[in-house]
């Protein structure tokens, strides 16, 4: 199935792409038909900063497991920052 | 037979009088033909829907494709393309009706052309071609697997996607179904929905439901690719194009 499945959030920070580095500001994330990974489905995130053109973007394409396993992991490393490192983001 | 072809990017004037860029193939070795525009997926104007229009004009079919994310994203990959398309919310209706009338007047002004016309599409243009077949004066309509046909898009979806089965009174011309029985967008009931829609509306459709094959099964070089289902499939869209076309 093409599952549409869409969401997005508001981003701040810098990845490297086919540009090289650049400012990001948008993401989109996805659960829908891969352009190269070889599964039927796959968890897609395209970081991007629109005002720069659609090839400003830095795309993922993750099966299920490695996603998750991905997402815990970024939670998990923001847990073990020592709270006076966040204090410059807030 | 495989007839000689040519094929080449081309700009049409589309909805709004945006110059949009297009896919047209065309038999060389003919003297009156039908015309089909195809209508890219999701994905976008992509290589594998380019070798759909050479396969097209390869049975004796003139084929445009116009690039329905060219003004998003003007010369960039498929991919990215599809990306930021995604992003705002897939192409609206209005839009989408637009550059099919400017495909499909193209395609009646080529010189080989016996001013027959019909659409298809594959995923997100599956509804899109039906949904052309409803406000334009096509010959034949072919419908791969189109979703939010018969509902609309969830709301928390940044897809503005609304049901159309309510404009199937306007469908212009037969209508060919090709559907995977393990799909979930459109499922087998909601295949079901429009085709009492169909049949209630009086009009002309034949409908395929292909077991052991699920949504984009004609989506070569891909997991979901299904070889006998879309050769089988093939085969009843040129059957039905050379009954539709003549």
């Amino acid at each position: 199935m093409c599952t549409y499945q869409t969401n997005k959030v508001a981003l701040r920070g810098s990845a490297k792409a086919r540009l090289g580095w650049m400012k990001v500001t948008d993401a989109t994330i996805y659960f829908d038909h891969p352009v190269h990974f070889g599964a039927g489905h796959a968890l897609m995130i395209d970081v991007t900063d629109p005002t720069k053109g659609p090839d400003a973007r830095l795309a993922l394409e993750l099966d299920p497991t490695s996603a998750r396993d991905l997402a815990e992991s970024i939670l998990r490393t923001l847990e073990q920052v020592p709270s006076e490192l966040l204090a410059e983001f807030t | 037979m495989t007839h000689n072809l040519v094929a080449d990017t081309i700009s049409i004037i589309g909805h709004g009088g945006d110059e949009i860029e297009a896919y047209l193939a065309q038999p060389t070795d003919v003297d009156r033909v039908g015309s089909i525009v195809v209508i890219h997926h999701m994905p976008g104007y992509d290589d594998a829907t380019k070798e759909i229009c050479r396969d097209f004009a390869a049975h004796g079919y003139n084929a445009l494709m116009p690039n329905l994310y060219s003004r998003e994203a003007p010369g960039a990959s498929p991919d990215d393309a599809a990306a930021v398309v995604r992003a705002n919310g897939g192409v609206p209706d209005e839009r989408l009706v637009g550059d099919v009338d400017a495909a499909m007047r193209h395609l009646k002004s080529l010189p080989h052309a016996n001013g027959r016309v019909a659409s298809i599409g594959y995923c997100s243009g599956g509804r899109q071609s039906f949904l052309a077949g409803c406000r334009l004066d096509l010959d034949a309509v072919i419908d791969c697997y189109g979703a939010f046909v018969t509902l609309d898009a969830p709301a928390d979806m940044p897809f503005k996607f609304k049901a159309i089965v309510g404009e199937t009174p306007n469908l212009s011309a037969p209508l060919l179904g090709l559907f995977g029985a393990d799909d979930k967008n459109p499922t087998p009931d909601q295949v079901g929905v429009l085709e009492r829609a169909l049949t209630d509306a009086g009009k002309e459709f034949e409908f395929h439901s292909y077991e052991g094959a699920g949504h984009a099964f004609f989506w070569v070089g891909r997991p979901s690719y299904r070889p006998e289902t879309a050769v089988e499939a093939w085969a009843v869209i040129y059957e039905f194009l050379g009954r539709t076309l003549a």
